[in-house]
């Protein structure tokens, strides 16, 4: 007797489904990632210059707003992706039980949440197309190499995409996200060598920042906009790479003991 | 794997579910031939829903095999799921898309290209009289708009066996009768139909079988006349606070009859012998009537309230 696989492409349907519906509100979807990096670029641009001449990153010495622009992207991947699996995942499985009408079509629960983590990873894509018009068009992204922020921000939204989920297949009540957001996102967000570089920290936490994904989402994306990947990129994007594949299986099995009655 | 004639289009047996140490299905076995419409009955947690989860894989089974159309559900639910169409207790049309868009994305989910899922899902709106409404919001609907979508939805894959999850519950009396004209309908072309349903008359009238579960067991199943002669009769008699006298008298009697709260109700094939009973008793207070699926559920299920 042949069992029925567990994983086809059917996937994309539901994929298709989430694209249709962020189609319809393109305009609140695309404003703030371009809206964003003017009001900060022009905050830290004026305001901070006066406080900051220059930051060295990597033995570069380079202003802050060329500093932090890539910084950006990095961290509007992590936000789109982690907040799509969180919270919008989770109003979609448990408020509005659109899994339990997939779930008597042909598709699987595999399915259905890879792709969940694949369209976040597809919405943190878009608003890292968005933003990077803008950084680009400021000249914050001087190189073509800066194209290669679309990869990346795939890469990055899996990752944090496979986070997100994971903690929903544990959840209860859509109030425990505030758990993981303030003790893991956000100060990932302030810690990662996105407002400042790691040289600033003590050796220790300068190390354990270096373990972080969105450090290397951010060494990711600066090398990029800067025209500087090379051989470390590689090693980042393994980093990304790795936690995603813990993550995805993690999401998958959470997710089948939850909606597996 | 070929279907034939006489091999069930669903079967089901000895399925058995628990979750922890509660058991929710307790050994079920019915089969569902090809073209009839057959009705699982019981009160409230009697273990419906939880059986339709299995058919569906759904829920995976305890205990039991579970085939249909053929394959084992367990291994063949891909296959199987893309020709069932599932009612789900409940509404889960999809709030972020519009009526259309519900029939079409959930087409895309059986893998039916978009061209012919505009095809079909014109001619559903149409045959559920929804055709004004297909670009409004989930939310503009009415509980029987939404439930029609719903059986919309549920069929468009065309499938070869219907479940249909208490279909009818919490609709209006019109919403109720047009829903039951189009399951007419679908079973006049010749679709198989699985439903679970607690309004009795319809029921009776729409069933070709079914079977009444109650604590998760089969408690009686068949054709739904048949049940009512064998486990009722041909007529009831009612009276609404009896003297004593009567309950034994029937007792002594060996007839059958049950007792609802402060009324009595008796059963018999024979008229002119409840008739005389009611002279003799309860001439005013009594009235007979033809016995009905509900007396049968509620002999077998007890009258009292469940929790
Ligand atoms: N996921 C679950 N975990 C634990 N118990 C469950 C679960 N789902 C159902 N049950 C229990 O199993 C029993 C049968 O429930 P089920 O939903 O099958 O009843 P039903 O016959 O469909 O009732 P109703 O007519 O109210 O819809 C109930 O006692 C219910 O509490
Ligand atoms: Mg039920």
């Amino acid at each position: 007797m042949i069992t029925d696989a567990r994983f086809s492409w059917l996937f994309l349907a539901v994929w298709r489904r989430n694209l249709r519906v962020y189609r319809r509100i393109w305009v609140i979807n695309f404003l703030p990632p371009m809206l964003e990096p003017l009001f900060y670029l022009l905050a830290f641009g004026l305001g901070f210059s006066g406080l900051i001449s220059e930051v060295v990153w990597h033995g570069r010495a380079m202003s802050y707003t060329d500093f932090f622009a890539p910084s950006m992207l990095a961290a509007t991947v992590m936000w789109q992706a982690f907040l799509e699996t969180s919270y919008s995942s989770f109003v979609r499985m448990f408020y509005q039980k659109t899994y339990d009408s997939l779930l008597a079509t042909p598709l699987t629960v595999d399915e259905i949440i890879v792709a969940e983590i694949v369209w976040g990873a597809t919405r943190a894509v878009i608003a890292a197309a968005a933003m990077l018009a803008v950084v680009a068009a400021l000249g914050y992204a001087p190189s073509w190499q800066a194209l290669a922020v679309l990869p990346i921000a795939f890469l990055g939204g899996l990752t944090f995409g496979a986070m997100g989920m994971a903690f929903t297949s544990v959840t209860s009540s859509i109030d425990m996200f505030n758990i993981p957001v303030f003790l893991v996102i956000t100060p990932m967000f302030l810690f990662s060598g996105t407002f400042f570089p790691l040289t600033g920290l003590p050796a220790w936490a300068a190390g354990l920042a270096s373990t972080l994904p969105l450090y290397h989402l951010a060494e990711l994306t600066r090398s990029a906009c800067l025209g500087l990947l090379g051989p470390a990129s590689l090693g980042s994007a393994a980093v990304l790479a790795a936690f995603a594949a813990v993550f995805i299986p993690l999401s998958l099995v959470g997710m089948r003991r939850r909606l597996v009655k | 794997m070929e279907i034939t004639d006489e091999q069930p289009v669903l079967s089901v047996a000895a399925a058995h579910k628990t979750y922890g140490t509660f058991t929710a299905v307790d050994s079920v076995s019915f089969a569902v031939r090809r073209g009839e419409c057959f009705g699982l009955l019981g009160p409230n947690g009697a273990g419906k829903t939880t059986t339709i989860r299995m058919i569906y894989g759904f829920s995976p089974a305890t205990g039991g095999t579970i085939q249909v159309f053929g394959q084992d559900i367990r291994t063949g639910f891909r296959r199987i799921r893309a020709r069932l169409g599932v009612c789900q207790q409940g509404n889960t049309l999809d709030p972020d898309l519009s009526v259309l868009e519900n029939l079409l994305v959930f087409a895309s989910y059986f893998g039916i290209k978009r061209r012919e899922a505009e095809v079909r899902a014109a001619e559903l709106l149409a045959f559920f009289a929804l055709e004004a409404k297909k670009r409004f919001q989930y939310d503009e609907l009415s509980g029987g708009m939404a439930r029609r979508l719903m059986l919309a939805r549920a069929i468009i894959n065309r499938p070869d066996l219907l479940i249909l999850d208490e279909p009818t519950t919490g609709l209006d009396p019109q919403s109720r009768n047009t829903l039951w004209d189009r399951l007419l309908d679908l079973k006049r072309q010749g679709m198989t139909i699985l439903l679970t349903t607690h309004a009795m008359e319809e029921a009776e009238r729409f069933c070709d079988r079914l079977c009444i579960i109650d604590h998760g067991r089969v408690a009686a199943e068949g054709v739904p006349a048949a049940l009512v002669a064998a486990r009722a009769g041909c007529y009831a008699l009612e009276v609404e606070s009896p003297e004593e006298a009567m309950a034994e008298h029937l007792h002594e009697a060996g007839i059958r009859f049950d007792r609802s709260g402060r009324r009595l109700i008796v059963y018999g094939d024979d008229k002119a012998a409840l008739i005389a009973l009611r002279e003799r008793f309860c001439a005013e207070a009594g009235f007979i009537r033809a016995a009905t699926l509900e007396d049968v559920f509620l002999r077998l299920t007890g009258r009292e309230l469940r929790e």
